[in-house]
């Protein structure tokens, strides 16, 4: 009782200078040494090294590699150069991104709806178990599941001979569901559960099939949640290089793999700055025709990301 | 000295309390004590598992803190590392890197703190240039003899006259085979890429290095391996294009693949090989008739090296022909030092995976730094792996 008491007396002694402020929202101080951890992360951690880059896009690349101040456009205009890693990235991305949602739907749909309540949390905690181990660790697992004497293996036990997936944008593909499915299942399982039940009721009893009822009522109220999971992915995707070298052997070139070589091989610095200058304005208009098109479909025009 | 008959022999532990009374009485002297329990022995036994315990050897004098050597993995002998601590009290500190690209990169970005660090022969006119590396003080490098070394390594180290570095160990860079699978008895880069478009279509790997699969791809039509002629590099880049479906993979990281059966052929570095055959006998390393890569890498010492003295004296140590020998049995690759290669044993020196016969090495060239940094040859590099 009596511990309870100071600590209030205490709250309200320092509360009460601020007690006037209270009525109109927190004091413009209070509410700036709130915000400003997370403003100066962005300020040095995101506008100030965008703007690095941006400059250097401008420059030249030092004879021995590196970076020679400079004012050209001759970068951008190289830009086609890695035009087929940008096409490659832009193909599989959307379509790692596109498969990665149709396996991850009816996953959410199921531990939303379907799943006893008391098993949900724990099924749902279980998808993300995969990222307890090293991402590294989990592909080249991959390597060999998908090498020749994984998968190819027991396929040509049934028939299939000589199948290569290994090394290929197929192999890509998997490892992308597989690595990015994790991040797709939650968004749409938090969308799944918050949907009113009495509306899927309502079309029942009105003499919707399950069918209709699901076309017109839980797809569109769960898109919100799938376009914030595939905007996971698709980000991730896109700068993703990690996947393509191992998966892909190298034989599938992404802009992520441009990126390093780019630096770390012909450390050509300028050109790499603007290659990811237009990655970053690839993957905003991406971002804003999709969410526009997406929420359009849903019905509603805002969403907060997760 | 002669040695009394009851030294080498156990005491009793009855004995044992006996003397040590004796010796708490003052009866007897601390020698007799020490010696006829057999004290002497086992502290002389353990100081010489602890040679830290003993004295240092003069070039010591003076060194202290730690010494931070940047280098390749698996590419020194802890144990010699371990003496080396032990010998001068100074530790070393050890990081790796993946590309002599990093180490630029790195070096150029300052305050490394690197004493020592280890570049390959085509990088170091570049830090010459850079003003990043220091001529090397000889006097400091007694164990270092240049008369030693074959010119060709020394030479690499060498810039109009002054020495910025001194050669570690060498290698080449051919392609691995497994003759398993791989029957056709190839012999040349040319055998390399018919093979490959042929009947290993789908089981061979190159680099992902433009250095050398460029390198290699034009000694098919007998280029030189550092061409930078752009007609040249064409021919090479239309060679590679037409390969690229047929590859397995392009990826320097080429020993699970091997060993797991995926691949059958893959440009291979000498120590990747030796590696390779001697888990699996079936490898087999090929260098090329026409030629191909020969490379060295060397130690150096960064301008501004915090603990230049400790430098020195690890680079001297490393170089002692015994403890190179054990360097040798650790890394897997040739030393450039004869003195060193005479310690080794037979079955090392006949490997010709190591020590590849005189007249395919004529035919082999260094990489040159033009060839690294020429901007067209990454370039081709980048749309032969977008293609």
């Amino acid at each position: 009782m009596s511990r309870q008491r100071s600590l209030a007396t205490a709250a309200g002694t320092v509360a009460g200078p601020h007690e006037g402020a209270r009525a109109g929202g927190r004091s413009p101080l209070i509410t700036a040494l709130l915000i400003s951890p997370a403003a100066l992360f962005f300020i040095f951690l995101l506008i100030l090294p965008l703007a690095v880059v941006v400059i250097y896009s401008f420059g030249e690349r030092a004879p021995a590699g590196g970076y020679a101040p400079a004012f050209t456009f001759a970068n951008y205009l190289n830009l086609p150069a890695r035009g087929k890693a940008f096409l490659n990235t832009l193909t599989l991305a959307p379509l790692a991104t596109l498969i990665t949602a149709i396996v991850a739907y009816p996953m959410a749909y199921f531990l939303a709806l379907k799943a006893p309540a008391r098993w949900r949390l724990l099924l749902l905690a279980l998808c993300i178990v995969p990222f307890w181990t090293s991402q590294l660790l989990r592909y080249y697992a991959w390597m060999m599941i998908l090498g020749s004497r994984g998968i190819p293996s027991w396929l040509a036990a049934i028939g299939i001979e000589d199948l290569r997936i290994i090394n290929t944008p197929s192999a890509v593909l998997i490892g992308a569901v597989y690595g990015f499915l994790p991040l797709m299942v939650p968004p749409i399982y938090v969308s799944l559960e918050k949907l009113d039940r009495r509306l899927i009721e309502a079309a029942a009893d009105l003499g919707a099939t399950p069918l209709s009822s699901f076309m017109q009522i839980t797809l569109p109220m769960s898109l919100p949640g799938v376009a914030t999971g595939s905007m996971l992915v698709f980000i991730l995707l896109m700068g993703d290089y990690i996947l393509p070298q191992f998966l892909g052997g190298g034989k599938v070139f992404f802009i992520g793999n441009a990126l390093v070589d780019l630096f770390l091989q012909s450390r050509n610095w300028p050109f790499g700055a603007a290659v990811s200058v237009a990655l970053v304005a690839i993957m905003f208009a991406t971002i804003v025709v999709y969410m526009r098109f997406v929420l359009g479909l849903s019905g509603q025009r805002r969403v907060a990301l997760v | 000295m002669t040695r009394k008959h009851w030294e080498n022999r156990p005491i009793s532990a009855k004995e044992f309390m006996r003397e040590l009374r004796r010796l708490e009485k003052g009866s007897v002297s601390r020698r007799h004590f020490l010696a006829v329990t057999g004290l002497a022995t086992a502290t002389a036994t353990l100081a010489g598992g602890m040679p830290w315990l003993k004295p240092r050897r003069a070039f010591a004098a003076g060194l202290s803190g730690t010494v931070n050597l940047t280098t390749w993995p698996n590419y020194h002998s802890q144990q010699n590392l371990d003496d080396f601590a032990a010998k001068t009290g100074v530790k070393v500190n050890m990081s790796v890197f993946g590309s002599n690209e990093e180490m630029l990169a790195k070096l150029q970005a300052g305050s490394t703190g690197w004493d020592v660090f280890v570049p390959t022969n085509y990088t170091i006119s570049t830090y010459q240039q850079l003003g990043l590396i220091e001529p090397l003080e000889l006097a400091k490098l007694p164990n270092y003899d240049a008369a030693a070394q074959d010119k060709r390594f020394t030479a690499e180290g060498t810039i109009n006259g002054t020495v910025y570095a001194v050669p570690k160990d060498w290698g080449t860079t051919g392609y691995v085979i497994n003759t398993k699978k791989v029957t056709q008895n190839p012999t040349s880069w040319k055998d390399f890429w018919e093979l490959a478009q042929g009947p290993l279509s789908g089981r061979v790997m190159v680099h992902d290095y433009q250095l050398t699969t460029i390198g290699n791809a034009l000694k098919q039509f007998g280029y030189s391996f550092n061409s930078n002629d752009e007609k040249e590099l064409g021919d090479a880049e239309k060679l590679l294009i037409a390969v690229k479906p047929h590859l397995f993979g392009i990826n320097s990281d080429y020993q699970p693949s091997m060993r797991n059966g995926d691949a059958w052929m893959s440009v291979c570095w000498t120590g990747d090989a030796t590696q390779l055959h001697r888990d699996l006998p079936e490898m087999q390393y090929v260098i090329g008739r026409e030629g191909g890569e020969i490379w060295t890498d060397y130690y150096a010492v960064p301008k501004g090296a915090p603990n230049r003295e400790a430098a020195y004296a690890l680079i001297d140590y490393l170089l002692t022909p015994d403890i190179n020998a054990k360097e040798v049995k650790a890394h897997g690759y040739p030393s450039t030092d004869q003195r060193a290669n005479a310690l080794l044993p037979k079955e090392t020196l006949e490997n010709p995976i190591l020590y590849p016969a005189k007249e395919l090495l004529s035919n082999l060239e260094f990489g040159a730094a033009q060839t690294l940094t020429n901007p067209l040859r990454a370039e081709i590099m980048a749309r032969f792996k977008a293609a």
